[in-house]
């Protein structure tokens, strides 16, 4: 895997040196003079009516300087979603809450410790009423999360989801419908939950807000993915120009999605400095952040397979309703879309589906890392592995027999969409061969034998991501909801300076992905300018070009290129200068070393300094060449990029307390080319991480009055150290063309492929005793009551 | 106290946490705080040896105490092994529970200097991280622990196919 070149190669990150000695700076550790916290009053049910709120104690206390309630910000408006369907939150709770958590009012107070005293001196009276939890009693629409609006907002389905794109898609379910009725054939289905989850950044969101009245502008901190949609959404809701509208996103400790909306106390903190002339901070605590950030996941659906006995699946129904929560946030109805996209995995098969948003009283669902896609790879996964078994066939043969083909690419899959590259058939034998798949076989029934409980559990997946294609952004919503284009571009500036180091500033930024590095490899690639000459800037609006943020695996494929392009154009006009230097024709220039030579002359050089240089003293270019040395430039890709892989677990479970132990994890990814596989292996095992997370361990719990039981993180056990086991991992190597830099992302491919992985090698583990299904978390009681069951 | 070899007097208000002290009193913002049920473990510091979280230790508890921080591991800027572990092993990704994680390794060495993977993922059990799948933290306790024994650290896995 390792290699010497700079593109492809191990380097070490250039974020490091700050964070290993602490010297990182996230938005808590900036500190402003004259700062005042702000805390929030949270509803203590997850559907009621306010009746009246009583803020005149805590108003009295000193050290409060304001309370807010809806009556003073309504105004600003609901809180912006780029996709604008359904009930969009209001920044605070306007006569009635709808989840639990929901902030109803706000105090702005000396310190935090006031904040938090002032919060408990507010009176609101509640009126009850039935809170909608259930997905199946919000499907059937008979009591209302919000009183007298339906709670069915949409139902992705049939064959013209993507309006004027793909309503040529023939209507599969006529077919499947015959295929069922043929007495060759098999037809599995399972009913599964694939649960809530509550993404759990370490670092939780904090916000910083400063209105300058002099010059009419806001700064603004926020932990947040999305710098430059957040500064339009500000500016849109306070009416200024955006370039009145400074947002900084520092070191941002984890983002996995929940950082990828725009949330009501980043619009308080702005309206509460501009109000009062100060400097206004909130940091979220653990305990509120199920409900003040983002959930994901949350289906409850049916999946279906009809196929000969012979392994050839003849067509897949995907029927699930969706939790969206109480208010629809950023993506929030888009997330089961994206699932949609990839519905029909690496297969060639028939598909039929429908996704039902349903709104809840619960906290809002968008994007927690995977969106869509995991959901939509833990059905298929799931039910192939059913039906595998059903018919006796290995489940590896089932799923080769039903694989795309590499010669079938560019591929249009039975949603209507083209996937770029794959080569599934390899990529599954890499690494069936690399576990000795037949000797794991032999050992897991050895094991059997010894009446032990162990399994083997395999998943391939494939991954749609780097948006993308800007008519992506099209979809027939409110995508220009927050005044930006609704598109989904990249952006990078790439200046040699005077003195030949290197500045990169990118539209999007890292929560921990290592943009530094991967950026640095990128341009010391093309320009031979050595990596700790190369500083990449990114997250402060005021000085990078416009880009969308950090999300959907999109930040290499898209801004990445845009960079390479922006580097190439810098090189071109190096060569031009290099040349007139040294007197030689551009086309024979060289760059490596630090500098520039002429080709078949090593000695004609000139340094970088030197080019640079010349760049800004125009007397001394080639007559009528513009100074500077620097370029912008932006991509906008033709496609999506699609990753894919399959996984492998190896479990054991203890008959008697029903708990899992992982002895063996495999990975074989393919995300197209690799610019650094130290980076790439790391985005996979922290995938696989949450991946196992929701196979084991965590689920958001709801009593039917819509109480949270899983707020603190004793009880929304995310995975330790000693839950997980070393990660054996691989890749095959397909790149996409949709890029110049032929990648194709990996931020959330491990999540993707691996809980299906995890619960097919459970169920393989007690497949002895007849068990089909267990739904996830496989904690050891689920699993232990699985067993038990099956035992009678 | 001490805190990072440098004496502080100073008086505090009876709740004040430790992790508030180090953060607003003295500008040692490499302790985080990610929880509020002393289960993340972000906060942890070194109090007299032993790792503690400062989220859940009162400041007047440290009182006379010898307290460490991320800060001051590093000895007249050279990391310590355990800091050049993370970065040579790819230890962390958003570096937010590093610190903590850099300190309970720390600790862990100093009372262990070679320990298997069991007990280092034991040992930083209390550290939650949620970018890295602890993989790589693993390693990069390892090559600490090999360096401060003087031995030649283990290979990274990039070198050695899996
Ligand atoms: S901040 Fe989480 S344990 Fe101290
Ligand atoms: S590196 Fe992000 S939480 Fe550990």
């Amino acid at each position: 895997m390792s290699t010497t070149s700079v593109l492809g190669g191990v380097v070490r990150r250039k974020e490091d040196p700050a964070l290993i000695r602490g010297e990182g700076l996230y938005v808590d550790d900036i500190k402003l003079p004259g700062e005042l916290a702000a805390a929030f009053v949270r509803s203590p049910f997850a559907h009621a009516r306010i009746s009246s709120i009583d803020v005149s104690a805590a108003i009295a206390m000193d050290g409060v300087h304001a309370v807010y309630t809806a009556d003073d910000v309504r105004h600003l408006g609901p809180v912006l979603a780029q996709v604008a369907v359904g009930t969009l939150r209001p920044p605070l709770a306007d006569g009635a809450v709808h989840h639990i958590g929901e902030a109803v009012a706000m105090v702005v107070a000396d310190d935090r410790y006031i904040a938090q005293d002032a919060v408990d001196a507010i009176f609101v009276d509640y009126d009850p009423l039935p809170a909608v939890v259930d997905l199946k009693a919000a499907a059937a629409d008979e009591i209302q999360a919000h009183e007298g609006v339906s709670n069915v907002l949409l139902a992705w389905s049939g064959q013209d989801w993507w309006p004027g794109v793909t309503d040529e898609l023939p209507d599969a379910k006529p077919a499947i419908e015959e295929a069922k009725a043929r007495d060759d054939t098999v037809t599995v289905s399972l009913e599964m939950v694939n649960q809530r989850l509550i993404p759990t950044a370490i670092e939780p969101r904090a916000v910083l807000a400063n209105w300058h009245a002099g010059y009419g502008s806001f700064e603004l901190w926020s932990s947040t993915q999305i710098p430059h949609a957040l500064a339009g959404a500000i500016a849109k809701i306070f009416g200024l120009p955006s370039n009145k509208v400074r947002v900084v996103a520092p070191e941002v400790g984890g983002g996995f999605g929940l950082k990828l909306n725009i949330y009501p106390d980043e619009i308080l903190c702005c309206f509460a400095s501009k109000e009062l002339g100060r400097p206004v901070r909130w940091t979220e605590t653990r305990r509120e952040a199920p409900a003040s950030s983002i959930q994901g996941r949350g289906w409850v659906g049916t999946a279906t397979i009809v196929g000969t006995r012979d392994g050839r699946i003849l067509g897949y129904e995907l029927d699930a309703i969706c939790d969206m929560g109480a208010y629809s946030q950023n993506f929030t109805v888009a997330i089961p879309l994206l699932g949609l996209f990839v519905a029909p995995g690496q297969y060639d098969i028939p598909t039929a589906y429908t996704l039902t948003c349903v709104v809840t009283n619960t906290p809002t669902t968008d994007a927690y890392r995977g969106a869509g896609r995991p959901e939509a790879a833990y059905y298929l996964e799931r039910i192939i592995d059913r039906y595998a078994r059903e018919i006796g066939m290995d489940p590896a043969e089932v799923r080769k027999k039903n694989f795309w083909q590499p010669d079938q690419f560019p591929a249009t899959t039975a949603v209507g969409l083209t996937m770029d590259s794959g080569n599934y058939a390899a990529n599954l034998d890499a690494l069936l061969e690399k576990v000795d798949y037949e000797g794991l076989k032999a050992r897991r029934d050895a094991a059997r034998a010894e009446g032990r409980l162990v399994g083997i559990g395999l998943s391939s997946y494939v991954e749609v991501c780097g948006f993308g294609p800007s008519a992506l952004a099209g979809l027939g919503f409110s995508w220009s909801e927050y005044g930006q284009p609704a598109a989904f571009n990249g952006s990078g500036v790439v200046r040699v300076n005077p003195d030949g180091s290197c500045t990169v500033i990118i539209g999007t930024g890292p929560s921990g992905q290592g943009h530094e590095t991967t950026w640095a490899q990128i341009v010391s690639d093309q320009l031979g300018i050595e990596l700790d000459q190369i500083e990449v800037l990114h997250g402060d609006t005021a000085e990078s070009p416009f880009g969308v943020g950090t999300f959907g695996s999109r930040s290499l494929a898209v801004d990445g290129t845009a960079t390479y392009e922006a580097s190439a154009r810098v090189k071109d006009k190096a060569a031009a200068i290099a040349a007139h230097l040294l007197e030689a024709a551009p086309e024979d220039i060289r760059f490596a070393d630090g500098g520039a030579h002429v080709a078949g002359s090593p000695d004609k050089t000139v340094s970088w300094p030197e080019i640079a240089t010349s760049a800004y003293q125009p007397h001394t270019l080639p007559d009528g060449m513009e100074g500077g040395l620097e370029s912008t430039a932006v991509f906008s890709p033709g496609n999506a990029t699609w990753p894919f892989g399959s996984h492998l677990a190896l479990v054991e479970v203890d008959p008697d307390t029903g708990n899992v132990e992982i002895l063996e994890y495999w990975a074989m990814d393919d995300c197209g080319n690799v610019v650094n596989p130290m980076i790439v292996d790391g985005q996979i095992h922290g995938g696989i991480a949450q991946g196992i997370g929701q196979a084991m361990f965590e689920a958001a719990i709801y009593d039917d009055d819509g109480n949270l039981l899983s707020s603190s993180l004793m009880d929304y056990p995310i995975p330790t150290a000693a839950d997980l086991p070393s990660f054996r991992l691989d890749r095959t190597t397909t790149p996409t063309d949709v890029n110049p830099l032929g990648v194709k992302g990996i931020g959330e491919a491990g999540t993707i492929g691996s809980a299906q992985t995890i619960v097919n090698a459970v169920v393989d583990a007690l497949a002895p005793l007849g068990v089909e299904h267990v739904d996830m978390p496989l904690r050891p009681r689920n699993v232990w009551q699985a067993i038990n069951g099956a035992r009678g | 106290m001490t805190v990072n070899g440098t004496r502080y007097d100073r008086d505090v208000e009876p709740r004040t946490l430790l992790v508030h002290f180090l953060r607003e009193e003295l500008g040692l913002t490499g302790t985080h705080v990610g929880c509020d049920t002393s289960y993340c473990g972000a906060c942890t510091v070194i109090v007299d040896g032993r790792s503690v979280k400062s989220c859940t230790y009162l400041a007047v508890a440290a009182d006379g105490a010898d307290v460490r921080t991320v800060e001051g591991v590093a000895v007249d800027g050279t990391l310590h092994p355990v800091q050049e572990g993370f970065w040579e092993r790819h230890g962390l990704q958003c570096g937010f529970c590093t610190p903590g994680m850099i300190m309970s390794s720390v600790a862990l060495l100093e009372q262990n200097p070679a320990p298997g993977e069991g007990e280092i993922r034991h040992a930083i059990e209390g550290n939650l991280c949620r970018c890295t799948g602890y993989h790589n933290i693993v390693r990069a306790v390892e090559y600490a622990a090999a360096k401060m024994r003087g031995e030649e650290p283990p290979a990274p896995d990039w070198e050695v196919p899996s």
